[in-house]
């Protein structure tokens, strides 16, 4: 849905802060969760996923109509997969300490709702340009809010940021930040945070759990909640 | 092998501590049935998946050095998985299939499901040990829903701030549970 009056530009800064995937439509909760340990992780995971989602959004784009429609959800499957695939490739190749780190999430990479979203609600439907744009915007915001989750979890919980240490906190870190279940707590209070900044009513709760602008089988629950756009 | 079936359901449940499976985990855990039905479903196509999974990788995939293309395979085998399983509870138990019908479908994108089958390959677990992990860690989510949806009820008679209403809460709430879910750990070396 390429709004006309907002234009190009629009396509790229709603990403990053009116739809802020994490934060706001909440998808992609896994890898916010899980490798968020450190900032700098969060940075390697959004980056990572930024390519994947720019590779996919362009070639979903470029393919457009040549994809038919009832082949559609496995094609971009495996479009997403192959690109997963590559970045992995690249990680081993030349940052192996951030492949490491990154483990079994670098795989899973292939079933982040942000990227099959965004295939299916815009790549799918725009050109090349504005697809691009889209998936630069979301995956900045992606990383963003990752950066942000790292560096709370990090700062409280090991007492460093990027390996600096905190005076004050880094002889008596609170380690539970670290652990899942700081990742549940901290992640809980960032959204209520920006709740509360953007003055946001809560998300009336669906069954699934809302974010049907990514889900694939939003067709069949009639995608009530895709109605923020 | 007991280890395996109880690390992977206590000590390494794949909600609380691998944070796999998170969208259905918050999404379909308001209600006990729900939650053990998408937690029941889950589990059986993972054992499947699994099953599946591992003779491609060391039959198919490694013989002709294609370990690269896991990834793309895997996302296939569960897709079509899915759809497989989809069809024949349609026809065979259509009274399962009538309790399970919507969230058939969500599996596909439930990480849990290819984290599973990844994990048994990085594991280098023989094939028994392969089905035996997944059996558990699709019990563990059973387990964690069925327990979340327990906490998630009492919510609602809570009386919340206006901010955190909603995800922040159930969130938050998760956390808790994720801290007993710790008292495991340690109990297998």
């Amino acid at each position: 849905m390429a709004d006309k009056k907002k234009g190009l530009g629009w396509e790229f800064v709603k990403g990053i802060v009116k739809e802020n995937p994490v934060l706001v439509t909440l998808l992609g909760m896994c890898p916010t969760l899980a490798v968020t340990t450190q900032a700098s992780n969060g940075i390697g995971m959004g980056l990572a996923t930024t390519f994947v989602l720019l590779g996919s959004n362009i070639v979903v784009s470029l393919l457009r109509n040549v994809i038919p429609d009832k082949v559609r959800i496995p094609s971009f499957i495996v479009i997403i997969a192959s690109f997963v695939t590559l970045i992995g490739f690249l990680l081993e190749g030349f940052m192996p300490s951030l492949y490491d780190s990154l483990g079994i999430y670098l795989t899973l990479i292939t079933v982040n709702c942000i990227i099959f979203g965004r295939a299916e609600m815009f790549a799918s439907k725009n050109k090349v340009l504005p697809s691009i744009l889209d998936a630069l915007g979301m995956g900045i915001g992606f990383t963003l809010a990752l950066f942000i989750m790292g560096s709370v979890r990090e700062i409280l919980g090991s007492g460093q940021w990027f390996g600096i240490s905190i005076p004050g906190i880094s002889s008596n870190p609170m380690l539970i930040f670290i652990m899942p279940a700081g990742g549940f707590f901290a992640l809980g209070v960032i959204i209520a945070a920006v709740n509360k900044i953007t003055n946001r009513k809560p998300p009336e709760e669906l069954s699934c759990g809302g974010g049907c602008k990514g889900c694939p089988n939003s067709a069949e629950c009639g995608g009530k909640a895709g109605d923020e756009n | 092998m007991m280890v395996i079936l109880l690390s992977a359901m206590l000590t390494d449940n794949f909600v609380l501590s691998k944070f796999m499976g998170i969208c259905p985990f918050l999404g379909v855990s308001k209600k006990l049935d729900s939650a053990s039905g998408m937690g029941l479903a889950v589990t059986f196509v993972m054992i499947c998946a699994s099953a599946v999974t591992y003779p491609i990788h060391y039959g198919l995939l490694v013989p002709n050095g294609l370990e690269y293309l896991d990834t793309v395979v895997f996302i296939l085998v569960i897709a079509l998985f899915v759809q497989l399983v989809e069809m024949i509870l349609k026809k065979c138990i259509p009274s399962l299939y009538k309790s399970l019908g919507v969230y058939l479908p969500l599996i596909t994108t439930n990480c849990a499901v290819l984290g599973a089958a990844v994990l048994n390959i990085d594991n280098e677990y023989t094939f028994v040990q392969s089905i035996v992990n997944s059996i558990g860690a699709g019990l563990g989510f059973m387990l964690a829903l069925v327990i979340f949806s327990g906490v998630r009820r009492k919510m609602e008679y809570a009386d919340i701030p206006e901010t955190f209403k909603g995800v922040p809460a159930t969130l938050i709430a998760a956390s808790i549970v994720s801290v007993s879910f710790m008292g495991f750990s340690g109990l297998f070396s």
